[in-house]
């Protein structure tokens, strides 16, 4: 590998992923998270989106809104739809133009499929699927303390070097393991949706724009997008939920999640459901809170009949308030809850719904 | 036509406990198992096979220690032709680039294939990063998280539903390609009597290569060429003891849960 000259590479990149003209909702949390990992990086550091598609000079403003210093856009008719051939090679030329220092995408469907093969092709280091990012050791090792067991003691605070410290769950969610690239730039990652924290909302907040030459030919693309459908029914939106209900392996069968519905419902909350329920067929996959489904972060999570197995808890362990409602007062879902109620939920759910008010 | 079905053997992640006074994983007992995803993914490279058994080749390719060689001979009981799996120690502790890099050059030793199929990802790493990078080490195009497919009638071409989040795209792309393959595409099927009488036999051959056998350059494989390390690993913290919610009946608890809600404000 030839060396790189870290110097040259300045400013943290994130890919704000469109779909039919409609930025993702991981794209706020990645500038929010920007920003955060951008006073790490220390004054001049710029947070900066980077737009693709066809028609969409529209969404700088959001960019802004919720953060980017700078909005760079590429657009041209074919990247109306996303192809990974096409969005591989602007980005990447892109990249190779400007340096950023850090690149972050969202592990969406399409940032899986985008960000190793752009990783490939620059021949640079691709964490995947992070749910912590720091560059400070300093404020890495508040983190691990706050959160984790590692032991912080061979970790020295002042420690001057400017890696991205990426935090990931591996073996499936039982182990956290943190990354470093030393060796080549830019520092690239997946973050896991639902995980980091957008700012807030500043709809007069403008910068620079900054539109791109895109040097795209139909013969770049090598697949044809025949079409794109939308799922028929209503999405199940588990990621933006303030309170989530969740029925498990104890709701017994499909017309048990109506207690769950008439709970989710008075609390004005969000159906989610464990592998286990899935599985049965009891409820559509859409609904999945885990490490295969949807990580959420809920102010309030609410697990009904859920026994909490380890690839559930890396979906939902971070959510502010979760109360457990089981038969079982020592299973996993009860020893990791704020506040756990034993008893049969379907005798329950009935009688909270008239308590909580 | 020739198929390579890129596999992986992973401790079944299921099964992985942590040890509750040292918070480090036990491995001990744990089963090593074919990746699931990449089960899917020789499932599909089967269902081509059983079509045209004749002029269809399915060839497994895995990189690991060599006791991988026994998901090897269990890919082989459910119906594939030949295993290699690229084992030594200079590609040791490779990242997702450095392995695609290896599996990359193994496929150009083979005389390249028709079609590559992969698992989305792997259990224990979640990355789902090796089948794009092998794809663009190779310069094949990919399709990820494939669901259903169908190919043209000379087989030159293939059709895929690619799932999305909130849906699917439909997706066309010429062979050679690379595909890969989630839990929803098949139902992966049992190793057959006859076929592991077939991963028995001696003339069924599962080669173990190393690196000089398929000639990549050794900057590009290995812990030491990978560029992404591991900084520092452990396991969350648990959780401080939360409330356990007194009473007799579960009116009662609800209405204690209640009122300790409401004192707390979070309601």
């Amino acid at each position: 590998m030839a060396t790189v000259n870290f110097d040259e590479y300045k400013n943290i990149w994130v890919y704000a992923e469109q779909r039919d003209g409609k930025l993702m909702n991981v794209a706020f949390e990645l500038l929010g998270e920007g920003y955060k990992l951008s006073r790490e990086l220390g004054e001049g550091c710029q947070v900066c989106a980077l737009l693709v598609g066809n028609n969409i000079e529209n969404l700088a403003s959001e960019c802004f809104a919720y953060g980017a210093d700078k909005v760079y856009i590429i657009e041209d008719e074919l990247l109306e739809v996303y192809t990974t051939d096409g969005y591989t090679k602007v980005i990447t030329d892109a990249i190779k133009e400007y340096r950023p220092e850090i690149v972050l995408y969202g592990a969406t469907h399409i940032g899986r499929d985008l960000a190793p093969r752009c990783a490939a092709r620059l021949d640079v280091g691709l964490t995947a699927d992070c749910t912590h990012l720091n560059v400070r050791v300093k404020n890495y090792i508040d983190y691990a303390e706050a959160n984790t067991t590692l032991n912080t003691a061979t970790l020295d605070p002042e420690d001057p070097s400017k890696n991205l410290l990426m935090t990931r769950p591996a073996f499936g969610g039982n182990l956290m393991a943190t990354i470093v690239c030393k060796t080549t730039r830019p520092q690239m990652s997946t973050v896991r949706p639902g995980v980091m924290d957008k700012l807030e909302k500043k709809s007069e907040a403008t910068g620079e724009v900054v539109k791109m030459d895109c040097k795209l030919s139909v013969n770049d693309i090598n697949t044809n997008v025949k079409d794109v459908v939308k799922a028929a029914k209503a999405l199940v939106n588990l990621s933006d939920a303030d309170i989530i209900v969740s029925g498990g392996r104890g709701v017994k069968e499909a017309d048990g999640f109506k207690v769950i519905r008439d709970l989710a419902d008075k609390v004005g909350g969000v159906v989610g459901a464990s592998r286990a329920a899935v599985d049965s067929g009891w409820i559509d996959p859409s609904h999945q809170v885990g490490q295969t489904g949807t990580t959420v972060k809920p102010k309030i999570y609410i697990a009904c009949g859920i026994s909490g197995a380890i690839q559930h808890q890396a979906g939902m362990q971070t959510s502010d308030i979760i109360i457990a409602i089981n038969k079982d007062p020592d299973c996993p879902m009860m020893h990791l809850a704020d506040y756990a109620l034993e008893g049969d939920l379907f005798k329950v759910i009935p009688e909270l719904i008239e308590e909580w008010n | 036509m020739r198929i390579i079905v890129c596999a992986k053997q992973v401790p079944d992640t299921n099964e992985i406990k942590i040890n509750p006074e040292t918070g480090t994983l036990m491995r001990d007992g744990v089963p090593s198992i074919l990746n699931p995803d990449d089960a899917n993914a020789l499932e599909m490279a089967l269902e081509i096979k059983d079509k045209n058994p004749e002029n269809v080749e399915v060839i497994i390719i895995s990189m690991g220690p060599p006791q991988a060689k026994e998901m090897l001979e269990e890919c082989i009981a459910m119906g594939a032709d030949e295993g290699i799996l690229i084992s030594d120690r200079a590609v040791g502790g490779s990242d997702t680039w450095a392995t695609s890099n290896a599996i990359a050059a193994a496929v150009r030793k083979l005389g390249g294939c028709d079609l590559m199929i992969a698992g989305r990802q792997a259990i224990d790493g979640d990355t789902a990063q090796v089948g794009p990078q092998t794809a663009e080490k190779m310069g094949l195009p990919q399709i990820t998280y494939v669901k259903e497919y169908k190919f043209s009638d000379d087989m030159k071409k293939v059709e895929v539903k690619r799932a999305l989040e909130d849906g699917y795209q439909i997706i066309e792309a010429d062979l050679p390609c690379m595909l890969t393959a989630i839990k929803e595409l098949n139902e992966p099927r049992y190793m057959t009597v006859g076929g592991i009488l077939r991963a028995c036999d001696p003339k069924v051959k599962i080669s173990v290569w190393g690196a000089a056998d398929i000639g990549v350059d050794l900057n590009t494989v290995g812990l030491k060429a990978s560029p992404t390390n591991v900084f520092r690993s452990f396991t969350p913290k648990p959780k401080g003891k939360g409330v356990f919610i007194d009473g007799d009946t579960p009116k009662e608890k609800s209405q204690n849960l209640a009122q300790s809600l409401k004192a707390k404000h979070i309601i």
